[in-house]
């Protein structure tokens, strides 16, 4: 009964952490998707999320709710501003280019960031409080069951959105041939702006709900998650919002499992090791269709 | 109705389109022929603002088209069917459609709907199945439903009978002639020379880049040059 329940505890833990790389990792394949473009510095506007909801509610009072509000706005502004100014002006230059400007563009955040908000950790208080939920001898903890009811909110809207809407169904249309997209009169530019605005919005949700599962907060957050949630992201298929979602889980599965059965030390690099095993035997990723060329 | 005068387009160091000027009348059905890398549908993707002249003007309803971007084009009632077809392969047929609409009010989008399936009945049996799944010709029909949902006054045609049996070659020149007969003014860019001079009023025939000759479609089908050179003697 012990080893029953503690693989259970573990793997509501996983799916938990596994949600928040999932809601990271729809950043990236969005963007990927619609500017065919790895945005690196997606991780470091998690870490920004993260701090305005810090500050917010510990400087300001706000209430949590009013505070993550705050952080998804403002991270909404830095994904579109960051968008308009680092990778606008190079839609027509080699991949690369884009690629060491995205990098560019992460650590401008971090140093910014280590500026700004100087670099010792905070402590992030917790969003939904510490308690958690017995079921017997189960415990669930608040922060596990709003991470996992957030990941199941935005996949559900992301699929309204992407499958019912005018402005949806014009990114799609954007994602699969920007040329002929432009003919029906979609304004492709206004699209990847909003794209990069609602793949922002979630790393603000993804950086709040982290740092209240994982309580410290510096400049560099969001860069180990960032880049687990592209692994995520390619693991599912890049450029696939299931894939991401499935990726995503799967990962945050194998990560806690990893940590609690075999190495703390080794579980990253358990991680990345199922990916490259996965990429082996299917180069798009687990619901991924044809990779497009491209980095 | 469509009047460009001298443009000239370039790709890096290649000069593509050398001084071209034609026009279409309201009514008409235009045809641009010649041979692959002439410049014909470089000069479809310059009026659709997808390429930019360097001089010259092109004006639609007499209004400038300088300086307007692709998407605002459409909206003017110019509408592009690309060459390939470029339908959304991942999108189903009824979402294709839509697209074309997308510049449209959402009321008439269900009309426009109507509309277009009753032209192309099949395109209503595969409304809900993904364009990618459709044949050659059926993908045509979608490319060409899908602009008529932007309702355009100029309707311009990149290979339309690309890559299709001769029997939906003969199938798409009839809808292209009803289209036309119900009152869509069209531009049409054909390798097909002898299907598209049966069809249209007026020719043009390109070469490197230039125009060469110009005529009714009777009179061109008659030249002794471009039956020589694209009528197969």
């Amino acid at each position: 009964m012990g080893i029953l329940l503690g693989i259970l505890n573990n793997l509501i833990k996983g799916i938990s952490l596994g949600s928040i790389y999932a809601i990271i990792a729809l950043g990236y394949t969005m963007v990927y998707g619609i500017a065919k473009m790895l945005n690196f510095a997606h991780g470091d506007v998690i870490m920004v999320g993260a701090y305005v909801c810090f500050f917010a509610m510990g400087q300001y009072k706000l209430h949590p709710i009013v505070a993550v509000l705050l952080a998804m706005a403002v991270c909404t502004v830095l994904g579109v501003i960051i968008e308009r100014l680092a990778y606008k002006p190079l839609r027509a230059a080699p991949s690369l280019a884009v690629l060491i400007t995205a990098i560019g563009v992460s650590y401008f955040l971090q140093n910014s960031a280590l500026l700004l908000w100087k670099s010792d950790t905070k402590i992030f208080p917790s969003v939904v409080g510490t308690g958690s939920f017995k079921i017997g001898e189960l415990s669930i903890t608040h922060v596990a069951l709003v991470t996992v009811a957030a990941c199941v909110v935005i996949m559900l809207a992301l699929t309204f959105f992407t499958s019912r809407t005018k402005m949806g169904k014009a990114m799609r249309a954007c994602s699969e041939d920007k040329g002929a997209a432009m003919l029906m009169g979609i304004d492709v530019n206004r699209t990847i702006s909003m794209t990069f605005a609602i793949g922002s919005a979630l790393a603000a949700v993804a950086g709040v709900l982290l740092c209240s599962a994982y309580p410290t907060l510096m400049p560099t957050t969001g860069s180990l998650p960032g880049i687990k949630a592209f692994t995520a992201a390619v693991f599912g298929g890049i450029g696939s919002i299931p894939g991401a979602m499935l990726g995503g889980i799967l990962l945050g599965i194998i990560e806690i499992f990893a940590k609690a059965y075999i190495s703390t030390a080794l579980s990253d690099a358990i991680v990345f090791a199922v990916l490259i095993i996965v990429l082996l035997v299917k180069p798009s990723g687990l619901l991924g269709k044809t990779i497009r060329e491209k980095v | 109705m469509l009047k460009v005068e001298h443009i000239n387009v370039y790709y890096g160091a290649i000069h593509a389109i050398k001084d071209i000027s034609f026009e279409v009348n309201e009514g008409e059905i235009v045809t641009l022929i010649g041979a692959n890398g002439a410049g014909k549908s470089t000069t479809l993707q310059t009026v659709s603002g997808l390429l930019h002249s360097h001089t010259g003007s092109i004006r639609f309803m007499d209004k400038s088209l300088a300086g307007i971007p692709p998407h605002k084009v459409v909206s003017l009632g110019l509408a592009h069917v690309p060459e390939g077809r470029r339908v959304f392969l991942q999108m189903t047929v009824e979402e294709n459609l839509e697209m074309g609409a997308f510049t449209r009010p959402n009321s008439e989008i269900y009309p426009g709907l109507e509309d277009v399936y009753q032209r192309f009945p099949r395109l209503k049996e595969r409304r809900r199945q993904v364009a990618g799944t459709l044949s050659g010709g059926e993908q045509q029909m979608l490319a060409m439903g899908r602009a008529l949902m932007s309702k355009p006054k100029l309707l311009m045609l990149d290979e339309p009978s690309m890559g299709l049996a001769p029997i939906l070659v003969e199938q798409i020149f009839d809808i292209i002639k009803e289209l036309n007969r119900a009152g869509t003014t069209i531009l049409l860019v054909e390798q097909n020379a002898q299907m598209a001079l049966s069809v249209a009023h007026r020719g043009y025939v390109l070469e490197t880049g230039k125009i060469v000759t110009t005529g009714t479609g009777a009179q061109l089908l008659e030249d002794e040059a471009v039956k020589k050179a694209y009528l197969g003697g």
